[in-house]
C-alpha cells in the first residue's frame, strides 16, 4: 500500500475543462455573428492576455521582473512588417516567424540584462528597450520616427483579413495558455518554481539556474514578439513610439498584479477587469490608468496574491493546477 | 574648437545627470530600493515649481525653498506609509509599487497640467554665457548646475562619512537587522533617506526645467539617465556617480553632434559598453554585498 497519493487535478480543474470547452465553442461562434467590432475587441483582449501570461511566466515564476517587454512587442511588430512587406512572406505565417525573430534577439539581450540583479534588472531591461526603440527610429528602411504601414494585406478582402486575424488570435491565445500550463507542469516547470522559492537550494539539487532562466526569458520573448506581430496585424500601422511604448508593460503588469501573480488564472481575471475598467472610464481620459496604478499598489500592500489568489485561498479553487499535492489515502 | 565646445557642454550636462543619479544611488545604498518613479518625482517637482512661480511670481530657483521641503515630506510619508512595508519581501513588490507611482504621477500630471510642454524662466541667467577665449563660451546656468551638483555631492559625502546619521545610514546599509538591534530606528532612517533623495531630485527637476522644456512624460528618461550614471560610475561611489554623469553627458552631446537623433542613443550604447567591459562600473568600492 502506498502511503501517499499525488494529486495533480482538482474538482475545479474538471469543471474548468467543461467551462473551457464552452468558451472555445463561443469563440468559434463569434465570426458567424459578423460583428467585426466584437472580433477586433477579442483580438485585442487575447493579445493583452498573452502578454500578461508571458510577463507572469517571467516575473511570477522565474523572478525576472522585467520592465522592458515592450522591446519584444515592438520587435515582433516590425519583424511582421519586414517579413510580410519586404520579404514577401504570407502575413499570417509571418506572425509566428516574428516571434522567432524576437526570441533570436532575446539571446544577446539576455547576456546584457542578466548582468543586473534584482531591482536593477527592471531598469536595465527598460534601458535596453529604449535602445531598440531608438535604433528603429533611426533606421530609414523602417520608416524612422513615422513608422510604416502593413501593405501585404491590402490585396485581401477586408472580411478575409479580419477573419484570418481573429482565427489566428484565438489559436495563439489558446495555444499560449496551453503551452504555459504544460510547461509549468513539466520537469522544467518544476525546476522553475523551485528556483523561485529558493535559488541556492534549487542549485544545490542540480538545477541549472542560469539556463532555466535564459530559457524562460527566450520563451517570453517569443510569446511577446508573436503577440506584437498579432497586434500590428490588427492595427496595420506601426510607429516606434507606439510599438515600443512602456504602456504595453504597464498594462501587462497591472493585469497580472491585480489578477494574481504566479497563477495561470490571475492574468485571465486581470485582463477582463482591465477591459471593464477601460470601457467604463473611456470618457475620463487618463483616469483609468491612475486607478489601475493605485489598485496595483494597494494589491501589492494588502493582497499580493491578487484577486484570483484571494479566491483560491478562500475557496481552494484551482482551475489550472500546476502544483502537485500529496493526499493520504482513505 | 567646435568639438572641444561639444565635450565641454557634455561635461556640464553631466553635472545635471549626477544630480538625478545621487538620490537614486542614495536609497539603493541605504535600503536596496530601486525607485522606478525617481524621474517622475523630478518632473512633479518641476510642475510644483511652475505652480509656485505662477502663484507668487517668484524666481524658480527661489521656488526650491518651498518645493524641496515639500518633496522631502512626500518622500518621508511614502516611505513610512508604503515602501517600508515592502522591504525584505523580495525585489518584485518595490519594483511594482514604484512603477505604479510612476504611472500615477505621469497620468496625474497629464490630467492636471495637460500635455503641453513647460519651461521655468529664471529671468535671464539661462541665456547668459561666459566667454573663455578662442571662441569658446560656457553658459552661466550649466556652470551653476555643475557647481551645485559638486557641492551637493560633497555635502552628502560629508553627511554619510562624518555625521552620526551618516554612520546610521552606513550601518543600515551593511546590515539592517543588526543596525536595528543597536538601537537605530531603521524605519525613521529609511524615511529620512527617501526624504533626502526626493529633496535632491527636486533640485534636479527644477534645474532641468530651467535648462529645457518638459512634459508630464519626461520622467522615465531622467530615471534611465540617472541609472546609467550610477552604473557607469559604479554602485556605492558618490564621486563615481559624478564621473558617470559626465561620461553619459559627453557621450550624448558628441553623439548628437555626429548625427541628430543619435544623442540619447549614443549615451545608452556607451552605458552598455561600460556594462559589458566593466560590469561593476568604473569606480565601485570593493565591498561585499554591493550590487
Amino acid at each position: 500500500m502506498s502511503a501517499l497519493a499525488v494529486e495533480r487535478a482538482t474538482r475545479a480543474s474538471r469543471i474548468g475543462l467543461v467551462l473551457a470547452v464552452a468558451v472555445v465553442a463561443a469563440l468559434v461562434a463569434v465570426p458567424f455573428t459578423g460583428n467585426a467590432g466584437l472580433m477586433r475587441m477579442i483580438v485585442e483582449l487575447t493579445a493583452l492576455l498573452v502578454l500578461a501570461q508571458m510577463w507572469n511566466l517571467l516575473a511570477g515564476y522565474a523572478g525576472l521582473v522585467s520592465i522592458g517587454q515592450q522591446a519584444y512587442v515592438g520587435l515582433g511588430g516590425y519583424a511582421l512588417i519586414v517579413l510580410a512587406d519586404d520579404l514577401g512572406v504570407n502575413p499570417f505565417l509571418a506572425v509566428p516567424l516574428a516571434g522567432l525573430v524576437a526570441a533570436a534577439l532575446a539571446l544577446p539581450t539576455a547576456l546584457v540584462v542578466f548582468r543586473f540583479r534584482g531591482g536593477y534588472f527592471a531598469v536595465g531591461t527598460w534601458a535596453v528597450a529604449e535602445v531598440f526603440r531608438l535604433l528603429v527610429a533611426n533606421t530609414d528602411a523602417l520608416g524612422r520616427g513615422t513608422g510604416r504601414t502593413l501593405k501585404a494585406v491590402f490585396p485581401l478582402a477586408r472580411e478575409t483579413r479580419e477573419l484570418g486575424t481573429y482565427a489566428l488570435a484565438v489559436v495563439i491565445g489558446l495555444a499560449a495558455l496551453g503551452a504555459v500550463y504544460l510547461y509549468l507542469r513539466s520537469r522544467q516547470g518544476l525546476a522553475l518554481m523551485a528556483i523561485r522559492d529558493s535559488e541556492p537550494a534549487s542549485e544545490s539539487l542540480g538545477i541549472d539556474v542560469f539556463r532555466t532562466k535564459l530559457a524562460v526569458y527566450m520563451i517570453a520573448a517569443f510569446g511577446t514578439g508573436l503577440t506584437g506581430a498579432l497586434i500590428y496585424l490588427n492595427l496595420l500601422r506601426i510607429s516606434p513610439d507606439a510599438a515600443f511604448s512602456i504602456n504595453w508593460t504597464a498594462y501587462t503588469l497591472f493585469i497580472v498584479v491585480i489578477g494574481g501573480l504566479g497563477t495561470l488564472e490571475g492574468p485571465l481575471v486581470g485582463t477582463l477587469l482591465f477591459f471593464a475598467f477601460r470601457e467604463v472610464l473611456a470618457d475620463h481620459g487618463a483616469w483609468y490608468m491612475i486607478l489601475l496604478g493605485a489598485l496595483a499598489v494597494i494589491a501589492m500592500l494588502r493582497f499580493p496574491q491578487g484577486l484570483w489568489g484571494l479566491m483560491a485561498e478562500r475557496f481552494g479553487v484551482h482551475v489550472f493546477p500546476v502544483r502537485r499535492r500529496a493526499r493520504l489515502p482513505g | 574648437m567646435a568639438w572641444l565646445d561639444t565635450v565641454l557642454q557634455g561635461v556640464l550636462l553631466g553635472g545635471l545627470y549626477a544630480l538625478f543619479a545621487t538620490g537614486l544611488s542614495l536609497i539603493f545604498g541605504v535600503m536596496r530600493l530601486v525607485n522606478l518613479a525617481h524621474g517622475d518625482f523630478s518632473i512633479l517637482a518641476a510642475f510644483l515649481a511652475v505652480v509656485a512661480v505662477g502663484t507668487w511670481s517668484v524666481n524658480p530657483l527661489l521656488a526650491l525653498v518651498v518645493v524641496a521641503p515639500l518633496m522631502a515630506a512626500l518622500g518621508y510619508a511614502l516611505q513610512w506609509l508604503v515602501l517600508d512595508r515592502l522591504l525584505g519581501r523580495g525585489v518584485l513588490p518595490a519594483v511594482l509599487v514604484t512603477f505604479g507611482f510612476s504611472v500615477i504621477i505621469q497620468n496625474g500630471l497629464l490630467e492636471v497640467f495637460s500635455a503641453d510642454s513647460r519651461r521655468l524662466n529664471p529671468g535671464g541667467i539661462e541665456t547668459a554665457s561666459l566667454a573663455l577665449g578662442g571662441g569658446l563660451a560656457v553658459g552661466w546656468f550649466p556652470l551653476l548646475t555643475f557647481a551645485v551638483a559638486v557641492l551637493l555631492l560633497a555635502a552628502l559625502q560629508l553627511l554619510v562619512g562624518r555625521s552620526a546619521i551618516g554612520r546610521a545610514f552606513r550601518a543600515t546599509s551593511d546590515d539592517d537587522a543588526t543596525a536595528a538591534l543597536m538601537g537605530i530606528d531603521t524605519r525613521r532612517l529609511h524615511g529620512l533617506a527617501m526624504a533626502l533623495s526626493l529633496a535632491i531630485v527636486a533640485v534636479a527637476g527644477i534645474f532641468l526645467g530651467i535648462r529645457t522644456t518638459f512634459t508630464f512624460s519626461s520622467g522615465p528618461d531622467r530615471l534611465l539617465f540617472a541609472f546609467e550614471a550610477v552604473i557607469i560610475g559604479g554602485l556605492g561611489s558618490l564621486w563615481g556617480t559624478l564621473v558617470g554623469g559626465v561620461i553619459l553627458g559627453v557621450a550624448q552631446t558628441v553623439g548628437a553632434k555626429l548625427s541628430p537623433g543619435w544623442g540619447v542613443l549614443t549615451g545608452h550604447l556607451v552605458f552598455l559598453a561600460v556594462l559589458l567591459l566593466r560590469p561593476s562600473g568604473l569606480f565601485a568600492p570593493s565591498r561585499r554585498g554591493d550590487g
